[in-house]
């Protein structure tokens, strides 16, 4: 790259330069990383958004949005959406508990760190082999369901359980959901103050008081924001569900997964809308916790 | 933190121990709260890797399981293949970031929040979509990579170095923060140097620690990612142990705690590497 602008070149531009942008040949930097990401990013997602826009005949149309409404496609997004949720709110409740627990909650500086290596690890143990881990423990002849129905008389699965139905996966979700929400709130926890629960105790408060008129007030946007942000790990999961359920759990992602192996759909591009409709609840998601993001680095610092 | 990574802000931070002088009654309670919600969170991480691992030796003879797995010539050939697909992502991705990160930071800060929103796509485009729009637009004219194994592989690469853009990114970034680039790049020039030589010299070794982190978060991903290499039909490790969960008994269970294990093996360098440097680290990744 010999664009010839050095920082140290304080020779005035040559005159035929003058009325021309000086920084043109800057740009070429960042050819090669734009370059690369219209190709294998921008336009695999144009080719969806143009498709989802398009009738079978090639001719533009909004009916593939509005068929999302046929039960297949709208039970996909609220089974997917169910899940997220539930997930979420739980991991997020869990993690945070954790979290505080080993960041405030007195355990030995040991602790803390190995939970948090570990959570590094958990919330990247995901797909195939995290399914497995579950199919192999509380699955029809796992360990922990013997040891239910053998010692405790319990048999889960005669009472209904499988962990190959909506509340196993949100089980087994909460495994790499739960971690994520200890590392990613461990900065706002970190970032309460003891002078401020010193004040609130000077000034007469309980530990009710403080929590409720102090703590939860400034760590809310970080809660609500990674909650959002679980919720959309848990939105976009795909490899998980399949393992666990073989492709029996209507999700969003396994229903395009089953339209782009098999055309469960029978129309291309109702399967596009459905992508759609998913990067756009995505896009919500990310949008809301970025702003919720930067609401609460006002207190960490 | 703007994006869906949780960035943790050392260890330093969350290790400094602030002795607690709150009245001493409540501080037990709160200490034995801790510990019986900690022992229930331990448990319920660890039952499923104990029930994986006891479920492995349940195999007869003794440990079949394990000595199948190191007798199966496709888990290492799969993990082999898994571990090329990681290394190529990796270079790749530090070649297109390394620079541009650089170049913006340097010449083209305007142009910030378009490269961060660029790299922030793979968060709002989730796999199963991103290989859906690759799959459509690679299998026809002009490129029709999906055609031929080399072609799929190389869209498996690409896949791959699009969902390490995030990560990979705000590691270099934050690691840009932390030098003096300006300074560097005009000593580097006052004594001659060119762009390629400031490059591979002066700046990538200052970022060694950021980018060795990123690199090993995109090689665990990689190494464990199912979603697009199963649509792409490539042998990976993920989808091997996919295919023979189907077919096999006991053996799957031993290949998914050594799938485990590199994870964990992963983390643990990014620990190491991280220890002692002021870079923030990533330590998550996309599902």
């Amino acid at each position: 790259m010999t664009d010839g602008v050095s920082t140290l070149d304080a020779r005035p531009a040559p005159p035929a330069r003058v009325g021309r942008p000086r920084f043109r040949w800057t740009f070429l930097g960042v050819v090669p990383f734009f370059a690369f990401a219209t190709l294998f990013l921008v336009i695999p997602t144009l080719y969806l958004v143009v498709g989802s826009f398009k009738d079978q005949a090639g001719h533009w149309t909004v009916q593939n949005y509005l068929n999302l409404s046929q039960p297949i496609t709208s039970n996909a997004y609220a089974t997917s959406i169910e899940i997220s949720l539930v997930t979420a709110i739980l991991g997020g409740i869990l993690g945070f508990l954790l979290s505080y627990a080993v960041i405030a909650g007195g355990l030995p500086a040991r602790i803390r760190t190995g939970i948090f290596t570990f959570s590094g690890v958990a919330s990247n143990f995901a797909g195939v082999p995290l399914a497995l881990a579950f199919i192999f423990t509380i699955g029809r002849t796992g360990f922990v369901t013997v040891f239910l129905t053998n010692v405790l008389g319990w048999d889960i699965y005669g009472s209904g359980f499988t962990i190959y139905s909506k509340l196993g996966l949100e089980i087994v979700y909460l495994y790499f959901q739960l971690p994520l929400m200890v590392l990613i709130i461990a900065p706002a926890i970190d970032g309460l103050r003891k002078e401020w629960r010193e004040a609130s105790e000077n000034a007469g408060a309980s530990t009710w008081q403080y929590w409720r008129h102090i703590a939860l007030p400034i760590l809310m946007p970080s809660l609500l924001g990674a909650t959002i942000l679980l919720f959309g790990n848990s939105f976009g999961a795909q490899a998980t569900a399949f393992a666990l359920t073989g492709g029996f759990i209507n999700l969003v992602t396994i229903l395009i997964g089953g339209q782009l192996s098999g055309d469960v759909l029978g129309d291309q591009n109702l399967g596009y809308a459905l992508a759609m409709g998913m990067v756009a609840i995505m896009g919500v998601t990310i949008l809301a916790y970025s702003w919720l993001a930067r609401r609460a680095e006002r207190w960490q610092r | 933190m703007t994006s869906q990574a949780n960035v943790l802000h050392g260890d330093r931070d969350l290790q400094a121990d602030v002795p607690d002088r709150r009245p001493r009654r409540r501080g037990q309670r709160k200490t034995v709260a801790s510990w019986i919600f900690l022992l229930i969170c331990v448990t319920y991480f660890a039952l499923p890797l104990v029930g994986t691992l006891i479920f492995s030796l349940r195999a007869k003879p003794m440990l079949s399981a394990w000595t199948d797995m190191i007798n199966d010539p496709q888990v290492w050939s799969s993990l082999a293949y898994s571990f090329v697909i990681g290394i190529f992502t990796i270079v790749i991705s530090i070649l297109l970031l390394v620079p541009t990160a650089f170049w913006v930071r340097l010449r083209l800060p305007r142009l910030r929040p378009v490269v961060e929103f660029v790299t922030l796509l793979p968060f709002v485009i989730p796999p199963i979509v991103l290989v859906f729009g690759l799959i459509s637009t690679f299998s026809r004219p002009p490129l029709p990579l999906t055609g031929t194994s080399l072609g799929s592989d190389v869209l498996l690469v690409c896949a791959y170095v699009v969902l390490s853009f995030p990560y990979m990114y705000r590691a270099v970034d934050a690691g840009l923060r932390t030098i003096d680039i300006r300074t560097l790049t005009e000593a580097s020039q006052s004594l001659g140097a060119g762009w390629f030589t400031i490059l591979w010299r002066v700046i990538l070794p200052n970022l060694r620690v950021a980018i060795l982190s990123g690199a090993f978060l995109t090689l665990a991903i990689v190494v464990g990612e199912f979603t697009i290499a199963n649509f792409l039909a490539r042998p990976m490790f993920a989808t091997y142990l996919q295919q023979i969960s189907g077919n096999l008994a006991y053996q799957p269970a031993a290949v998914a705690l050594m799938s485990f294990a590199i994870t964990w093996a992963a983390m643990g360098v990014i620990a190491l590497i991280g220890r002692g440097s002021q870079t923030e680290i990533e330590v998550t990744g996309a599902h």
